[in-house]
Order: structure tokens, then C-alpha cells, then sequence
């Protein structure tokens, strides 16, 4: 393992329970656990799963007043935030100048603040930029002494109520400060596997104790990266660096549904937001490329980098993989990626070029499996 | 039975060979979900890249280990990929070579020599 990694406070649980570690946007973290990612991926769709995601960036934005905060952090993403109602939380994401994105986070309103979870890979660039744009007005602090775990699948909330019975009446994406085995937890109904679940930030001192209390039910295991990213592709979410960056525009990634209407266009509050103009366009005019789902059509895997051509012999590039793999839950390869707009409705066979071969492939309608949103 | 530096076993059957991954490979591999093998038939030179095994991590290339020709593949791995991971030194081997040299394969590893670089 390369020097210099850092560590999550779960780091020695990860060790004494036998992870398999690798590096992560500069983190050791695990990989897989003895089950290996096609069990931890299947005990997670079934029971509930356990991840630590605590390499993610936890941000406090304050200012005078909630609304100050909203106002100043809609100059940074294009979502309603000054509309979000205490206790919720919102998917969202940082635009570039050119409007590409950023970087994509999950914000929420927790009455006197506003809490943002940022990718690992991205908050310290994430962090510059948000100072730049929102201090001095805005304070930002940055929490380096919490752990973020997720639980997920279709157990969690009979398990997480026994620590807490106020779990059972949060809906899909609402947030609150719970007592969860001791510790003073920021909880909220959500995650990355397209399973009811729920995100936990627990004080670092704490977070070991609490997520052994959490293991010892018997419903839940530890899951590792590998499993989180071949549930999140069955998910249909991006991942950011592959699916989506600073040169895609949510448009283009068929993000548009998260840019509330109070955001765009003739809305209250349009525009406003870095890229604003090319983005707001964009929803009018639409895009050359679209973000999709692709079947590939024979049992081999398509990866990140495969090139999508319309016919078996066609020289024109008109797509590419950004994320793809073996689905556990269907038993077939599933991918993502780019495919020029008059495509993206396309049920013919189109082919993706593998290994010097070409290989037929299909667009497929995303998510690959039904979400399970407690709404 | 010989082993390479890329964790593939030989085992010699009269003047074929049979070629597999062992135990060690397929566990670090993890759960293999597709394995595409060479045609039968195919005349191969040693270090070609002849068959590609995908588990749910990563894509990984198996090298000829001999110069010669492909005679047999196993079709059943196309179907039931995880049986690398099951049974990756008896049923799960790949394919057999008719070596064009069979003094070739004296130069691999014995299971002592193999289980050193291993451990």
C-alpha cells in the first residue's frame, strides 16, 4: 500500500475483519470483505449493508440566517435550496463556468445550517471553491472529526430503529440528529445503492463502537467499494470522474430533473448559477449527447472506454462507456455513458467495440432495478 | 504439474497439455463472471494473450504459456464462469495445447517453487 494513505476512524475494524484495502482518492480503504463483492452485493439488495464512507467530505455552511445560506450556496449549484424544508435533504451538484459539473453532493437543511456531504476525490477542491464563492459571508467548516457510515437494504430500518424508534418515521430523504448507541448521530434516508437506507455521521471518537453495535445484528455485514459501485451502476447513479465532470453539463447527463424550476428559465430564481446560461439553454434547446443506460448483448463486460459505433463495420464514433460491469442482481453485464441525442431512443443493435472486436450492444433504459425509496 | 510466473498450471496428458489458473489466482481474481477463450484450432506463440477472464473488478489477460496449437477449449466456462472460482484446478481448466516444444514446459516451476513465490 502507497505511503501517505489516509485513514478512516473504522480503519482497524476494516483490518481485524479481514478487508481487502486499496487506495481511494488518497484513503486506504476496503475493497471487499470475505463474502467478496458479488455476496456483500447480494446482501445488500436482500438484508442490510454496512459502508464506510467516511473518506467523504462533511461540510457546515452557516451564515446570519438559513436563508443567507441558501441564497449564497444557490450562486454555487443550481437547485432550490432557499425552498428546502428543515429536516430534508437534497441531491445536487457544483457547476463550472462552462457548465460542466463540478462536482455532485447531497445538501441538507438542518434548521440553522446547511450540511454537505462532497465526494472524497473532489472536497478539497470542492472547499476552495465554495470559500471563494460564499466567504466571508458564509462561514464554512469543514468536519474532519466525524465518521460517515451508510446502511443499506432492505433490513436497515428494523435494524437501525431497535438503536432508535424515531428511524421508522423518517421518509426517503428526510434528516435528524438521533442518539444512536450512545452517540449523537446526523442520520439521514438515503445512499448510493438504489436501496431504502440511511447515511450516519457519528463523532470519530464513537464511531467504532457504534458501528460494531450496528455489525452485531445479525442482518448486517460490511460491504466494501466494489460492491458499492456495481449496486450504484444497478442504481442507475453516477459516480463522479466517470459518468460525469467538469466537461459534461447535467443536461447532458440527464441530470436536468434535479435542477428545480424555480432554477431555470422564467423561474423566481433563475439563473444565477456558474454556466447558468449555457445550462439553462441547454434544457430548451436539449444536447448532442445524452447520458444513458447500455445492455451489452452477449455476456461479456463492457467497461469504461469502450467506444460505441451504429453499425458493425461505421468508422463515426457515436458513443462511449463511462461506467460498466457485471450486474449481480440480473446475472448480465450492464453500462452507462455518452451516446449522440438521436440514438438515445435507438432499439437497434448498436456495437461496442471490444478488444478489436465489435460487439452488439443496446440502449437500455436506467435505473437496471427498481429503486426501493421508502416515500 | 508446473506453474508460471502468471499463476497458470500445466499439467501434461501424453503429448498435450492441459492449462489452468490455480487456487491463488482465481482468489485474488474474485468472483469471475465471464471468460472468453482462443478458437480451437488456433496456432498460438507463448506470452500471446489468449484468453480474458473478467470478474467483477477487472478485466485480466492469460498468456500461452507454450508456442503451439489450441486443440481443445472449455466450452463449459462460457457458460458457468464461476466455476473458476469453485474448481479452478480440476474442472475449471481452460484449454489443451499441442506444444510445438514440449521441452518448454520443463522450464516452469514445480508446486514447491510456486507455492514459495506465493507465500
Amino acid at each position: 500500500m502507497a505511503q501517505g494513505l489516509t485513514k478512516t476512524p473504522l480503519y482497524e475494524l476494516h483490518r481485524d475483519l479481514g478487508a481487502k484495502m486499496t487506495e481511494f482518492a488518497g484513503y486506504e480503504m476496503p475493497v471487499q470483505y470475505s463474502l467478496g463483492i458479488l455476496g456483500e452485493h447480494q446482501h445488500t439488495r436482500t438484508k442490510s449493508g454496512l459502508f464506510d464512507v467516511s473518506h467523504m467530505g462533511q461540510v457546515i455552511l452557516r451564515g446570519r440566517s438559513y436563508q443567507e445560506t441558501a441564497l449564497a450556496l444557490e450562486r454555487a449549484i443550481p437547485m432550490d435550496a432557499l425552498g428546502l424544508d428543515v429536516g430534508r435533504q437534497r441531491y445536487g451538484f457544483l457547476t463550472t463556468n462552462n457548465g460542466g459539473i463540478l462536482d455532485d453532493l447531497m445538501f441538507s437543511n438542518r434548521g440553522d445550517h446547511i450540511f454537505v456531504v462532497l465526494n472524497a476525490a473532489c472536497k478539497d477542491s470542492d472547499i476552495v471553491h465554495l470559500r471563494t464563492l460564499l466567504e466571508p459571508d458564509i462561514s464554512i467548516e469543514v468536519i474532519e472529526n466525524r465518521a460517515l457510515i451508510a446502511l443499506q437494504g432492505p433490513a436497515s430500518e428494523a435494524v437501525l430503529s431497535e438503536f432508535n424508534s424515531q428511524i421508522k418515521a423518517m421518509n426517503f430523504m428526510d434528516v435528524e440528529t438521533l442518539s444512536i448507541a450512545g452517540a449523537e448521530c446526523w442520520v439521514s434516508r438515503s445512499g448510493y445503492t438504489g436501496e431504502d437506507g440511511f447515511e450516519i455521521s457519528i463523532p470519530a471518537s464513537t464511531a467504532e463502537s457504534v458501528t460494531k453495535s450496528i455489525l452485531s445484528k445479525e442482518e448486517v455485514e460490511l460491504i466494501g467499494l466494489g460492491a458499492r459501485d456495481s449496486l450504484r451502476l444497478e442504481a442507475g447513479l453516477c459516480l463522479y470522474g466517470h459518468d460525469i465532470d467538469d466537461a459534461t453539463s447535467p443536461v447532458e447527463a440527464a441530470l436536468t430533473w434535479a435542477i428545480q424550476k424555480v432554477r431555470r428559465t422564467h423561474g423566481e430564481r433563475a439563473g444565477g448559477f456558474m454556466g447558468s446560461e449555457i445550462i439553462s439553454q441547454q434544457i430548451e434547446t436539449g444536447t448532442d449527447k445524452k447520458r444513458v443506460g447500455f445492455l451489452p448483448q452477449t455476456r461479456a463486460p463492457m467497461r469504461e472506454g469502450i467506444e460505441i459505433f451504429a453499425t458493425e463495420f461505421s468508422k463515426k464514433v457515436i458513443g462511449k462507456i463511462t461506467s460498466g460491469g457485471f450486474s449481480p442482481s440480473l446475472g448480465y453485464p450492464i453500462a452507462m455513458g455518452y451516446i449522440a441525442s438521436e440514438f438515445a431512443n435507438s432499439e437497434d443493435e448498436l456495437f461496442g467495440e471490444l478488444r478489436g472486436k465489435r460487439v452488439p450492444v443496446k440502449v437500455a433504459k436506467i435505473p437496471f432495478v427498481p429503486l426501493n425509496f421508502k416515500r | 504439474m508446473k506453474f508460471t510466473e502468471e499463476h497458470e498450471w500445466l499439467r501434461t496428458e501424453g503429448d498435450i497439455v492441459v492449462v489452468g489458473i490455480t487456487e491463488h489466482a482465481s482468489t485474488q481474481l474474485g468472483d469471475v463472471v465471464f471468460v472468453e477463450l482462443p478458437e480451437e484450432g488456433t496456432t498460438v506463440s507463448k506470452d500471446d494473450e489468449i484468453v480474458v477472464i473478467e470478474s467483477v473488478k477487472a478485466a485480466s489477460d492469460i498468456l500461452a504459456p507454450l508456442d503451439g496449437e489450441i486443440i481443445e477449449i472449455n466450452g463449459a466456462l462460457a457458460d458457468e464462469p464461476s466455476k473458476v472460482n469453485e474448481d479452478p484446478m480440476g474442472e475449471a481448466w481452460f484449454f489443451k495445447m499441442k506444444p510445438a516444444d514440449p521441452s518448454q514446459v520443463e522450464e516452469y516451476m514445480t508446486e514447491d517453487e510456486y507455492n514459495k513465490l506465493i507465500s
